[in-house]
């Protein structure tokens, strides 16, 4: 999807909330057949908890009711659900479009052509490089090639222009004009989204989110191509210059939010941790209850205080950045992004030590075979 | 963009228009978010007056009407319909 760009008085309603989510990820399934370094959710083993198919229609129709224009599904990798096209089916003929996340392992020529003829429904194959060898260090041996074997196979289905996903690290922003230049070969949108500190991302943040002089470099490549997709990730960037395409805001809680596997409804994508669980899908009322009364949520609609950024002349710009990366760097909220453009973010990581960070949840991750 | 400006030029209050039929519209206290589900593009109507406009558009024969129906007075005319060329240029709203 892409929007509008909101005026600041716009802006200023949306952090009061609506009456449902723009932008909502739902992740099916903590089963994954990879094992990202960065995974946001420290997905691996399926939860026994995880909705059943008739609890994830039920979702859905609640979704539909509260017009939720379309959901972002992924996981996990949710494809590993034997009914994954059975929820797909039920989601786009309620009108819920479906736009998913997923490595390729599972695009087979038959699930192709079965996804190609699917009105509603957006894909998205994720890579974090341009060759195998800057990207399976970070998603595991082997996965470029399953990808790239999952974009061939949509393209010949006929799909028509899926998109590539791709998490910018230290290692990829060298690749940009590589990665642009594989989507255009494939007739693909490119979507690039913003590295950050959770899930099993906590443990390798430090050593591959992009330098400063990285950021930079990002924010002049996207400001001349604003049809790049961006998931609204680099807002903490337009403190460089002209704003970035997009609403521009942390939509935590207030435009977007996030269900888990088990029903779970977080603040958005990237914290799965307790401090920002808002309730489950399964209390009474459902999800529209969690999202109109959760008390969470309520206070994340209240006007936040800006805090040490106060000051800054540029706050109005990036608004303070990212919530989810303040956190799991053991950040106040209210202070600078780590990665702050005008570097107030560095000074701060330094003076928290590892020690400040929030104990990283265990996730779902595989036990590493040894040897 | 070129092509927004060209549709813009051919907005004509005095046709009938609608609510473009890949369009999904949800009302909120600002106004309403319209979703395309041909350009996947969202959005904004920027107050509960336009949205109730943009809701009727089909039921009148002409934009000018719409706007007489909704008591829209000459000083918020000209911004109401610089508001409607733009939805029609978005595709939130077709010519009939």
């Amino acid at each position: 999807m892409s929007a509008d760009t909101a005026s600041p008085e716009l802006r200023n309603r949306f952090k009061h909330g609506l009456q449902a989510p723009i932008c909502l990820t739902w992740e099916v399934t903590y089963g994954c057949n990879l094992a990202c370094a960065h995974c946001l959710s420290s997905s691996g083993k399926r939860d026994p908890r995880e909705l059943s198919t008739d609890e994830c229609k039920s979702l859905i129709d609640q979704l539909a009711a509260m017009r939720v224009f379309y959901v972002n599904i992924g996981g996990g990798e949710p494809m590993v659900r034997r009914d994954f096209l059975t929820l797909v089916d039920h989601a786009v003929a309620r009108k819920v479009g479906v736009k998913f996340s997923t490595n390729g392992a599972l695009i087979t020529p038959e699930a192709a052509r079965r996804i190609a003829s699917t009105d509603y429904l957006d894909v998205q194959i994720s890579i974090d490089g341009a060759t195998p060898e800057t990207n399976d260090p970070v998603r595991g041996r082997g996965s470029y090639a399953m990808a790239r074997r999952g974009m061939d196979r949509l393209a010949e289905a006929g799909f028509g222009p899926f998109k590539i996903s791709v998490v910018m690290t230290r290692h990829n922003i060298p690749e940009l004009d590589a990665l642009e230049a594989i989507a255009q070969e494939y007739g693909a949108q490119l979507r690039i989204t913003r590295l950050r500190p959770s899930g099993r991302g906590a443990s390798v943040w430090d050593e591959l989110h992009p330098t400063a002089v990285q950021q930079r470099e990002l924010y002049e490549w996207l400001i001349v191509r604003p049809d790049v997709l961006t998931g609204d990730s680099f807002f903490h960037l337009s403190a460089l210059g002209e704003p970035l395409p997009g609403l521009n805001l942390c939509g935590a809680g207030r435009v977007v939010c996030l269900v888990d596997p088990i029903g779970d409804v977080y603040a958005c994508p990237f914290v799965l941790h307790d401090e920002f669980l808002a309730g489950n899908v399964r209390g009474p009322g459902g999800f529209a209850e969690v999202w109109r009364n959760s008390t969470l949520f309520a206070e994340l609609r209240e006007p936040q205080s800006a805090g040490a950024c106060a000051s800054c002349g540029l706050y109005d710009k990036c608004q303070g950045g990212c919530m989810a990366a303040k956190f799991f760097t053991g950040m106040p909220l209210d202070g600078p992004d780590p990665e702050c453009v005008l570097g107030h973010g560095e000074l701060e990581l330094v003076k928290v030590g590892a020690g400040d960070r929030p104990a990283v949840p265990a996730g779902h991750s595989k036990r590493l075979r040894a040897g | 963009m070129s092509t927004s400006a060209e549709a813009a030029t051919a907005f004509d209050a005095a046709r009938r228009y609608r609510l473009h039929p890949q369009l999904a519209l949800r009302t909120e206290r600002f106004g309403a978010l319209a979703y395309h589900y041909g350009n996947r593009r969202l959005t904004f109507l920027k107050s509960p007056q336009l949205t109730a406009i943009v809701e009727s558009l089909g039921d009148h024969e002409s934009v000018n009407a719409a706007l007489d129906a909704h008591e829209v007075g000459a000083e918020t005319r000209p911004a109401l319909i610089g508001a409607l060329a733009r939805l029609y240029a978005s595709e939130v709203i077709d010519v009939c």
